[in-house]
């Protein structure tokens, strides 16, 4: 039953690293989009430690955003996704090994990279520490819902935008869950009540999203 | 035994063609007719399970697919328009992937003794961009090779792009296929000789 599921997610990395030029736009469009907006709104310090949580959010939110058409959309237009839909095995176990291939080629270095960032703006340790928590924890999810999101724009005509129609006010308890981790930590009542919501989020769309996505991607194959 | 029951079909909001049936048992091999537009490939994905048919049902050894999907797909090869390679990754590559993602255990020997067997085998290793459309169709029909153990074998247009020497070794391949109690069916514009007997299924008489 995992034959399919360790197929696809090695042929994934593969695929990721072969094309590792994709990778390397989204973590250079997270890089620059954090570093405009201390030109944009001046570099008092102050100024700067208090945003940097939702920037460094918002950034990853849309570098998310802008690579998830690659999840699905070349398997779509290949016939790929057509012989993996013809599988035996289940659906979702394959489409999770996509998502989970998709989370460590995609959102893991933003995750990695946030600290550095975080760094540039005058954060602290421990708000540092607990923004690389709230972004492992968070990232997830934004794969899986948009998974399901990149599903089922599938194959439409100017499906990019609809896609950020679709997903981005579903991402929206998700970043003030993340942003507001560190907000909650630097006032002193603590963090883990958000990062508490973040995991019981996580796993939610671990078990809801690959459904749904399965089904999503079974009506753009007809 | 793969069977239809008065079989509809709509593509956007016309009719291909409605009351379909038929059946195909171990050992035949049935070529699907019509011209363009008529409805063959829209037919062979609703038997494979891919698009829902509008009325009517498909039947697997008596029970409706849907009920048995894994069972049915463990026993069907579907190979389609689009030939399934990523241009990124080698023949050998995609055709081990493709075999493995339909849940059989595959040797990297046995990969390549399949695109060896296609006339492949000095491009193995190349990214498959550098195909020429022939040999990409080639790729996926090496997994005829490695598929003798499904029983039913359903092609769109397999011969397209082919030389004549590689009509001729497919059309062989078939042939034993169906020696062998498999059953196939297939579209195709082309005349080829089989030596199996060759049944037609005229998609102008069940047309709307």
């Amino acid at each position: 039953m995992l034959k399919p599921f360790l197929a696809v997610l090695a042929r994934d990395l593969l695929l990721a690293w072969r094309g590792r030029a994709d990778v390397l736009v989204t973590l250079g469009f997270f890089v620059i989009v954090v570093c405009l907006f201390p030109f944009g709104v001046g570099a008092e310090p102050n100024q700067l430690r208090a945003i940097a949580p939702g920037v460094l959010w918002v950034a990853a939110l849309l570098a998310t955003l802008l690579s998830l058409h690659r999840l699905f959309g070349q398997d779509f237009t290949d016939g790929t996704l057509e012989q993996l839909l013809l599988s035996p095995e289940p659906t979702v176990l394959w489409v999770l090994a996509k998502i989970l291939a998709y989370w460590l080629t995609t959102s893991l270095p933003l995750v990695v990279a946030a600290p550095g960032l975080g760094l540039l703006f005058d954060m602290e340790q421990g708000g540092l520490r607990v923004l690389s928590l709230s972004l492992a924890l968070g990232t997830p999810i934004l794969s899986l819902l948009g998974a399901v999101g990149a599903a089922l724009t599938l194959g439409l005509r100017g499906g990019g935008m609809l896609l950020a129609l679709l997903v981005l006010p579903l991402f929206v308890p998700i970043l003030i869950f993340g942003a507001g981790s560190v907000e909650a930590h630097l006032s002193g009542s603590g963090a883990s009540a958000h990062l508490l919501l973040l995991s019981g989020g996580a796993l939610a769309a671990l078990v809801l999203a690959p459904w749904a996505c399965a089904a999503a991607l079974r009506v753009a194959a007809e | 035994m793969l069977e239809t029951r008065s079989l509809a079909c709509l593509r956007g909001d016309r009719l291909l063609f409605r009351g379909l049936d038929f059946s195909l048992a171990p050992g035949e091999m049935v070529r699907v007719l019509g011209p363009n537009g008529m409805g063959k490939t829209s037919l062979l994905r609703m038997l494979c399970g891919l698009v829902a048919p509008e009325a009517g049902e498909v039947l697997w050894g008596g029970t409706p697919v849907q009920r048995e999907r894994e069972d049915f797909h463990r026993a069907l090869l579907y190979l389609g328009h689009a030939a399934a390679l990523n241009d990124l990754l080698s023949p050998l590559e995609n055709l081990r992937f493709a075999v493995r993602a339909a849940g059989d255990a595959v040797e990297t020997a046995a990969c390549n003794a399949a695109l060896e067997r296609i006339g492949l085998a000095a491009q193995r290793d190349l990214p498959s961009r550098v195909l020429s459309q022939g040999q990409r169709r080639r790729v996926g029909l090496a997994r005829l090779f490695l598929s003798a153990a499904r029983p039913l074998w359903v092609l769109d247009e397999p011969f397209n792009a082919l030389d004549i020497d590689a009509v001729a070794g497919l059309a062989a391949t078939l042939d034993a296929h169906c020696a062998q109690g498999g059953m196939v069916l297939l579209t195709t514009h082309q005349d080829v000789a089989f030596s199996t007997p060759l049944r037609h299924l005229d998609l102008r008489s069940v047309a709307c």
